[in-house]
């Protein structure tokens, strides 16, 4: 079932005499229950694509439906009613506040959209058991590290059931073990808990989690694949023949 | 270069500086003006008595001054201290680049130099516009004549302003540079990642400490509310300090406990962004128990002294009215054992050449006595040791004055008041300063006869009943006793008045010719009797103009400094909780963008913040509340000497000048950090 879909969306930055073309006419779609990388190297357009889907930009031209709501139309509050009920954000920096603890983290996201405090409870108790957080729920981010921090950022981004997780270089600040945990979990969030997700990366290991992975280049579709029956391993040779087939600049990122 | 660089700076920072700016023209400005009093007042129309009490102000305001300028030094200091650990990068990347300390210093200090100059030119511009309306003001209080003002600069006050403000200025420079030289590179590049730690108070130790504190005030209340006759200057200072301990104590329990108490509070604590919001607070609170001590305190030494001044003045307006209804008081003390040559003073006036009854339409001539016999302790009768017990300050060995009913009577005719009946075995107890109408109700009701004169006499009432002899403006009768005419006959009076209008209405040429032919009486006397058996002991007289001019003065004197300190202490509390809100709001900056992130709504973001900012303004305001409460039923024990009953009125406008000033703050504060955390595209 079609979750997403981006139909000719187009983002420029500048004025007429200096137009930056972020994003050049994109098209593709996401169903519902995938778990989508975006790759790409610095400055190909793909985090002003995550932004443009998750409404903390515009773009110039075409639409975004999210299960046939146009994104593009919304404004104001509905706009942040929209962003609150129906995505999840995961940041590269993990953007939780240092004043609060995991668990009041996690419950915000909750609070906000006016949830009682007995189903804020029982919610963040279930997602801190998915994400193998439990032991850090009373902990401030500062007393936490970075493998759970972001965890704990994940849990607060899918507490609220959201239809689509949007996650940006989740692993960037991370080690190769918190990464690897990270991303085990997102493949148990994406296959036990049915959570749709949609990850930006330019790290091929990363990527070789998804089930399916769209490649852009100077703000276009390059290329896409599909994990289809592969391993995980013999899925990432393929992310790095496409990679070493983008050229050099994406080099750095195997 | 360098000029260049601390000007852009000063303009770059301006989100953090203006609320400091803004800080030092209001200090600049109000400096001025209350400096400028006495120069402004030379522009107008006033008696020499009412000149007196403006040199008097002066003067006064002149030593105010000082104090004044301690506050706001500290407080330029502090701020100066604040914005400057907001910069560390930046000076971390000076010195990265190669910069010497020296440099850096005096980058520093071309920007005091820079806000130094431009605030007090500012600040004195508005100082002198604003130093015009207050000679309205001034004129308004001191009753003076407005007609010939024109525009004035006092150069005085402005030579005053700009040294004082130019040493604070020097000190704030003095103190950069120190901090500069102690600044260490690898301090300054870390200050920037520090991550936000948050330690939680033992919730137990900070229930204990709530405990004892809140017991500790309740015990000073208790004292200065309800016992306020026992305390001396030293317990009265050892109550302040207590306090101000107390005061402490309070604030360190509560920043600890508040969180806990709304964390278990889970339907309130998890509702939109309360858990931000009450996290944000208390890690404020939790930094700023200090800063809120001494706020607190400030704000309730302003609400006490503005509105005792404020009430002084008001009472002294009104008591003119009623305590001082006729022109003219004479009176003369006599030596009881040497007999007198005349039977009055119309006799004593007229003897000496002058003809007292020409200048006064309306006058009494009348006597008082007392009775060695009858002191004030045997007054007190039964009451008197608890009296004794109670006020060990009081004259227990004086007599008590004694007044016919019939002079009383046709002194009460005089002054419009209403006049007393009695029979001859009774007498009236008169009194209007509180404290003591307490204390001789006291005696009263536990035994109402009295021997005077070696006759029994019983109180006609079971209390004192309001009333006076002497023009005043204020209830200072402390105790007159009104005795049958006929248990006095025979005694030889100690003191004889003369009360009376003046007949012709230019009051003040009629006074004059009074004071100047009395003195010549007096002359004569002196002249023509010896010493030995001088009659008069003393006399004295009072008028109404005199009392009106001084009551008037004091009162305004009284309500300009009151009104002086209070301003500079308003503006130095509101300045230290805005710089703190301001740079806590740049610091959260992120953390707003976050909540947007994930999907807070703006107007909740928004009423997150306002109330941040007005519990952390309300908490120091609140406390200070309470202590006013009990602070001002202590002040009003005192305030009672001026006629003092009611502080209503005054309450209110203390509390309008702290809603303007305060509250101006708060509301500055919480527009300046919406626009902050404003989201940015």
């Amino acid at each position: 079932m079609e979750l997403l879909k981006i139909q000719q969306i187009e983002k420029y930055y500048g004025s007429k005499s200096s137009l930056t073309k972020a994003i050049d006419d994109i098209s593709f779609s996401v169903d519902k229950g995938e778990f989508v990388a975006i790759m790409g190297a610095s400055g190909s357009g793909k985090t002003t694509l995550l932004n443009c889907i998750s409404t903390i930009d515009r773009v110039t031209a075409g639409h975004i439906f999210l299960e046939g709501t146009d994104v593009t139309a919304l404004k104001g509050k509905a706009l942040n009613k929209f962003r609150r009920d129906n995505l999840g954000f995961i940041f590269q920096d993990f953007n939780l506040l240092d004043t609060l603890t995991a668990y009041e983290n996690i419950a915000l996201a909750l609070s906000i959209q006016k949830q009682s405090a007995n189903e804020i409870d029982a919610a963040v108790k279930k997602v801190s058991e998915q994400l193998d957080i439990k032991d850090v729920l009373s902990k401030y981010p500062y007393q936490m590290s970075g493998g759970q921090k972001q965890r704990v950022a994940s849990a607060r981004a899918i507490v609220t059931s959201p239809k689509l997780v949007l996650a940006d270089e989740p692993t960037g600040a991370l080690d190769s073990k918190s990464a690897k945990l990270l991303l085990e979990r997102f493949r148990y969030l994406n296959r036990e808990c049915g959570a749709t997700i949609m990850m930006v990366t330019h790290d091929s290991f990363t990527a070789s989690y998804a089930s399916r992975i769209i490649f852009i280049k100077d703000g276009k579709i390059f290329s896409e694949l599909s994990r289809g029956d592969n391993t995980r391993k013999q899925f990432f040779d393929r992310i790095i023949d496409v990679v070493t087939l983008l050229g050099g600049d994406m080099s750095d990122a195997l | 270069m360098l000029f260049k660089l601390s000007l852009s700076n000063i303009r770059r920072s301006m989100r953090d500086y203006a609320i400091y700016f803004f800080t030092l023209i209001i200090g600049v400005s109000v400096f001025y003006v209350f400096n400028a009093i006495g120069g402004q007042a030379a522009m107008l129309e006033m008696s020499d008595s009412q000149y007196e009490m403006i040199r008097l102000l002066e003067t006064l305001i002149s030593g105010t001054s000082v104090f004044v300028a301690g506050v706001l030094g500290l407080l330029i200091v502090y701020a100066s201290r604040f914005l400057m650990k907001r910069r560390n990068r930046e000076f971390a990347l000076y010195m990265t680049l190669g910069m010497s300390k020296r440099k850096i210093s005096a980058i520093l200090l071309l920007e005091t130099l820079i806000i130094g100059v431009g605030s007090l030119f500012v600040g004195l511009v508005i100082g002198i516009g604003l130093s015009q309306l207050t000679s309205a003001l001034v004129a308004n209080m001191f009753e003076a004549d407005m007609t010939s003002y024109k525009f004035t600069v006092s150069g005085g006050a402005m030579v005053k302003t700009v040294v004082y403000f130019a040493v604070m200025y020097l000190v704030v420079m003095v103190f950069n540079s120190f901090v500069v030289t102690r600044m260490k590179l690898i301090n300054l590049m870390q200050s920037g990642k520090r991550s936000e730690q948050i330690k939680l108070k033992n919730p137990v130790l900070c229930v204990i400490v709530f405990i004892l504190a809140a017991a500790l005030l309740g015990f000073l209340y208790y004292q200065v509310g309800w016992r306020s006759v026992k305390i001396e200057r030293n317990s009265a200072i050892a109550i302040f300090i207590a306090g101000c301990a107390a005061t402490f104590l309070i604030f360190w329990s509560v920043s600890g406990m508040l969180l806990r108490v709304l964390m278990s509070m889970k339907n309130t604590y998890f509702s939109g962004l309360n858990s931000f919001t009450f996290r944000q607070l208390s890690s404020k609170v939790n930094t700023m128990v200090f800063s809120m001590t001494v706020i607190c305190l400030m704000l309730f030494i302003t609400i006490c002294t503005l509105s005792s001044a404020f009430s002084i003045r008001n009472s002294m307006n009104r008591n003119l009215n009623e305590l001082c209804p006729v022109d003219f008081e004479l009176v003369i003390g006599y030596d009881t054992s040497v007999e007198s040559k005349y039977s009055d003073i119309t006799e004593l006036c007229t003897e000496n050449g002058y003809d007292i009854t020409e200048d006064f339409s309306d006058y009494v001539n009348f006597t008082t006595y007392t009775d060695p016999e009858f002191l004030f302790a045997d007054s007190l009768g039964e009451a008197f040791e608890d009296a004794k017990a109670q006020y060990a300050f009081l004259q227990y060995d004086t007599p008590e004055q004694l007044i016919r009913l019939s002079d009383y009577n046709s002194l009460m005719e005089l002054y419009g008041r209403e006049k007393l009946s009695m029979d001859d075995d009774e007498f009236i107890m008169l009194c209007n300063y509180t404290s003591m109408t307490n204390l001789r109700n006291k005696s009263l009701s536990v035994g109402s006869e009295r021997t005077i004169f070696g006759h029994i006499l019983k109180s006609k009432y079971a209390d004192c009943q309001d009333g006076f002899i002497d023009i005043s403006t204020e209830h200072i009768n402390a105790g007159l006793i009104v005795v049958p005419d006929s248990i006095v006959s025979g005694e030889t009076p100690d003191t004889e008045y003369f009360i009376g209008d003046y007949s012709s209405d230019d009051k003040e040429a009629t006074e004059q010719k009074v004071h100047d032919d009395f003195d010549m009486v007096m002359r004569n006397i002196s002249a023509t009797e010896n010493s030995e058996n001088d009659h008069i002991q003393g006399y004295g007289w009072t008028t109404k103009l005199e009392i009106k001019e001084a009551a008037v003065g004091l009162g305004a004197i009284v309500a300009f400094l009151g009104l002086y300190v209070g301003m500079v202490f308003l503006i130095a509390c509101g300045a230290i909780l805005a710089l703190k809100e301001l740079s806590d709001s740049v610091d959260s900056i992120g953390r707003y963008e976050m909540l947007r992130k994930i999907g807070a709504d703006e107007r909740d973001i928004s009423r997150s913040l306002l109330r941040q900012t007005g519990i952390f303004f309300l908490l120091p305001l609140v406390l200070a509340a309470i202590h006013s409460v009990f602070g001002m039923k202590f002040l009003i024990f005192f305030l009672q000497v001026f006629g003092t009953n009611s502080i209503a009125s005054s309450v209110g406008l203390t509390a309008s000048m702290l809603l303007l000033i305060y509250g101006g703050y708060f509301l500055v504060t919480y527009f300046c950090s919406k626009g902050i955390i404003k989201e940015r595209k």
